[in-house]
């Protein structure tokens, strides 16, 4: 077949189409939102009728992954690294009840944080569940990797994590697609999973984590004989052993500083052991280039003691951020060539929120009416509002995770701080603010919670948003919010006065208050007018 | 046969665009190609680069190691200065020379220029008034891209099948305004390089 140039999350998104799968569920997240995008926009999946919609969050995803492949049918799941603790509830114990059709769950991680909160290691959390994860280096074995992951899935009944990391998920390469499968049927009613499998009472339950445990030694042996394993031949003393897309580092070092250092490159998780004896046998010490946490080189110190490891333990490499070519060389003490500094008239040019941002008449607004106030903190969460809080607006000061301002905001209220104020998204509000919501009202907490409803998911390219308009004031009546309370502004410079007027009046309120700031994201506007 | 390019300008800029362009071209020409970009927030106006590497052989890593850049090709003067360090010695820079201040402390431009003469023999282009002449300023990407073909090791001819190919969806029209913004900034280059004294130095002043 004809090779094609794509993102690796687009060849993610590929591998699953062509290995039949009837449905995708995610929610956007840097740097996994294409793949969910790619399956949305691709002829051959719409005229398979494959379901690829947007769900409210990472928990709601997994668990409609979970009731398709329950159903006999393939099916994927994807989100990033963040969005995986979410989800972590249904997808740790998805690990017990097992599967039915394929169910593979592709998640992003992002090292250096380009665009997330932290550096977390999906790894782990497949180690945790103690299933198969899979760690391509490249967008062919992506592609093939994917398709792979549904055969092990089904093979074992468990769900299998393959993990990408930014450079692979955001990277464009060939990519020499094969022969598609078809869609699996429905199977006959008898041939659905069985309750003893499914309904996870502590006498089930029991049941299939033994039955879990009993499989890691068949877990251990596939990823032994993985085809992502291999094994590049040295002679040097100090070999390397590489992950993912690590080991494109390692072989661009390799061969930019003519070096003839053994490597060993696996992409199947469990450690397949055995391999790794073998290069640990054969040299004095052995880097450990992984990216994300030291998850391996843990565990190799274990094994081997620590004076045989070298890695970002041991300060070889850096304890964090992504890897490179430069960062790999010089663990393997070689000198990159020199390079110019970057001259110093250079400054930095931050992200801003975008000219004719509603959001920024938000905060303007909400800035002259904090100014008023002694405790003037705001507490925000996880959107293009975020950016907030960078100058010159400098409007918010908290960012955690989706829906923390809400509940945040609730326990500093109960703490005694007033005005206690939280800005938040409208797809973040229904992602994980509108349970904060309902603690507010049950409790009567005096907050204000302004919910910036520009009408999609803006941050990550204007995904559709679970609920905006007239369904987020519908949601909030039905959560409790005093109708009076529940109020509408428009974030436009002439209401500058009309914003500040409402939102003193609902901070002034000891209760739960609600101002709907709504005004579509300028991005989406263009968009629509561009294809209208 | 291998390049290593950096593409560098600030999110919306179109440099996206340059880089579908020249994937195309080596695609169709049967190279190898590696070509990172960056998503999500940093887009917003921020600083966005984009390392793309194109090779007749394997290509191992997705990103260039610093001092390694057979061309900077940029669409904004400073960022084309911020990926400076990432030139081998005897790389090539081609940037567009209109700022984009949209931050505190945008130096000078006369000094930004100044700095860009020191990286070799630059190629500076007027790249927003070379596109208005074709049609529309939002074609610059595609001049800034003429002004880099020569250095891109891939034939004119196919760049340009790469714009049409791109373009081609968004209307005939479309595709040849960009074709001519392309070819603008192709003659312009090759009329800087040919020229003794180097980058006309009157241009932004």
């Amino acid at each position: 077949m004809e090779r094609q140039l794509l993102l690796g999350a687009e060849a993610a998104a590929l591998g699953a189409i062509d290995a039949g799968i009837s449905g995708v569920y995610a929610y956007p997240g840097t740097p996994s939102t294409e793949i969910t995008e790619f399956i949305q926009h691709s002829p051959a999946a719409r005229n398979r009728g494959v379901r690829a919609a947007w769900s409210t969050n990472e928990k709601t995803a997994y668990e409609e992954a979970l009731g398709m492949s329950y159903a006999g049918k393939r099916v994927l799941v994807c989100m990033k690294h963040v969005g995986l603790n979410v989800a972590a509830d249904a997808f740790i114990n998805s690990a017990l009840t097992g599967v039915g059709g394929g169910l593979v769950l592709a998640v992003a991680d992002d090292p250096s944080m380009h665009s997330s909160q932290n550096e977390q290691d999906s790894r782990v959390y497949g180690k945790f569940a103690m299933i198969p994860v899979i760690e391509p280096s490249n967008q062919q074995e992506l592609y093939d990797g994917v398709r792979h992951a549904f055969q092990l899935s089904e093979s074992l009944s468990l769900p299998v994590m393959v993990r990408l990391t930014t450079r692979l998920a955001h990277s464009r390469a060939g990519v020499v697609p094969k022969e598609p499968e078809p869609e699996r049927t429905l199977p006959a009613a008898d041939a659905l999973p069985s309750a003893e499998r499914f309904v996870l009472m502590p006498v089930n339950a029991r049941r299939q984590y033994a039955r879990l445990i009993g499989l890691q030694r068949d877990i251990e042996q596939l990823a032994e004989c993985s085809w992502l394993n291999r094994m590049v031949e040295g002679t040097a003393s100090t070999g390397v052993l590489a992950f993912g897309i690590a080991y494109n580092y390692v072989m661009e070092v390799r061969e930019a500083f003519d070096m003839d250092f053994p490597v060993l490159k696996t992409g199947q998780y469990p450690l397949p052991l055995g391999a790794a004896q073998q290069l640990f046998n054969q040299c004095d010490s052995v880097l450990v280039a992984e990216e994300g946490y030291p998850v391996i080189e843990e565990l190799l110190r274990g094994f081997f003691g620590n004076g045989q490891v070298l890695g970002r333990l041991d300060g070889t490499l850096a304890r964090t951020g992504e890897l490179n070519t430069d960062i790999i060389a010089r663990a393997l003490g070689l000198e990159p060539a020199p390079a110019a500094p970057v001259p110093e008239i250079v400054v930095p040019r931050p992200p801003e929120l975008c000219r004719g941002c509603g959001h920024r008449d938000l905060y303007l607004a909400l800035n002259t009416v904090m100014a008023g106030h002694p405790h003037d903190h705001v507490f925000s969460d996880i959107g293009c509002y975020t950016l907030g809080a960078l100058a010159p607006f400098s409007a918010i000061h908290t960012c955690v995770d989706m829906g923390a301002s809400v509940t945040m905001a609730i326990g500093a209220a109960e703490a005694g701080l007033r005005p206690a104020v939280a800005v938040i998204g409208d797809s973040t509000f229904t992602h994980s603010g509108m349970t904060g919501l309902l603690d507010a009202v049950n409790r009567r907490s005096s907050v204000t919670i302004i919910i910036t409803d520009n009408d999609t998911t803006a941050m990550t390219g204007g995904q559709n948003s679970a609920a905006t308009g007239s369904r987020l004031e519908a949601i909030c009546l039905g959560l409790g919010v005093d109708p009076l309370h529940l109020r509408t502004i428009v974030p436009l410079k002439p209401r500058l006065q009309e914003n500040i007027a409402v939102i003193s009046e609902e901070i002034a309120y000891e209760g739960v208050s609600v101002i709907l700031a709504r005004r579509e994201c300028v991005e989406r506007a263009a968009k629509r007018n561009r294809n209208t | 046969m291998k390049k290593n390019i950096i593409l560098a300008g600030v999110g919306g800029q179109g440099i996206l665009s340059i880089a579908a362009v020249i994937d195309l071209a080596a695609l169709h020409s049967g190279l190898e190609i590696r070509q990172a970009e960056v998503h999500g927030m940093s887009q917003r106006g921020g600083a966005v680069e984009s390392h793309l590497r194109i090779a007749d052989r394997e290509i191992h890593s997705d990103l260039i190691a610093r001092g390694t850049a057979d061309l900077v090709i940029s669409v904004e003067p400073l960022e084309a200065l911020r990926q400076s360090p990432w030139l081998a010695p005897s790389g090539r820079l081609v940037t567009a020379m209109e700022p984009v201040v949209n931050m505190e402390g945008y130096p000078r431009i006369e000094a930004v220029r100044r700095s860009l003469l020191e990286t070799g023999a630059p190629i500076l282009i007027d790249a927003q008034q070379l596109a208005e002449e074709c049609g529309s300023r939002r074609a610059s990407n595609m001049v800034v891209l003429g002004a880099a073909a020569p250095f891109i090791g891939i034939p004119p001819e196919r760049l340009e099948a790469g714009i049409s190919e791109l373009f081609e969806r968004k209307g005939a029209d479309i595709a040849e305004m960009n074709t001519r913004a392309f070819r603008k900034g192709l003659e312009a280059s090759q009329q800087q390089a040919a020229s003794p004294e180097g980058p006309p130095t009157n241009a932004m002043t």
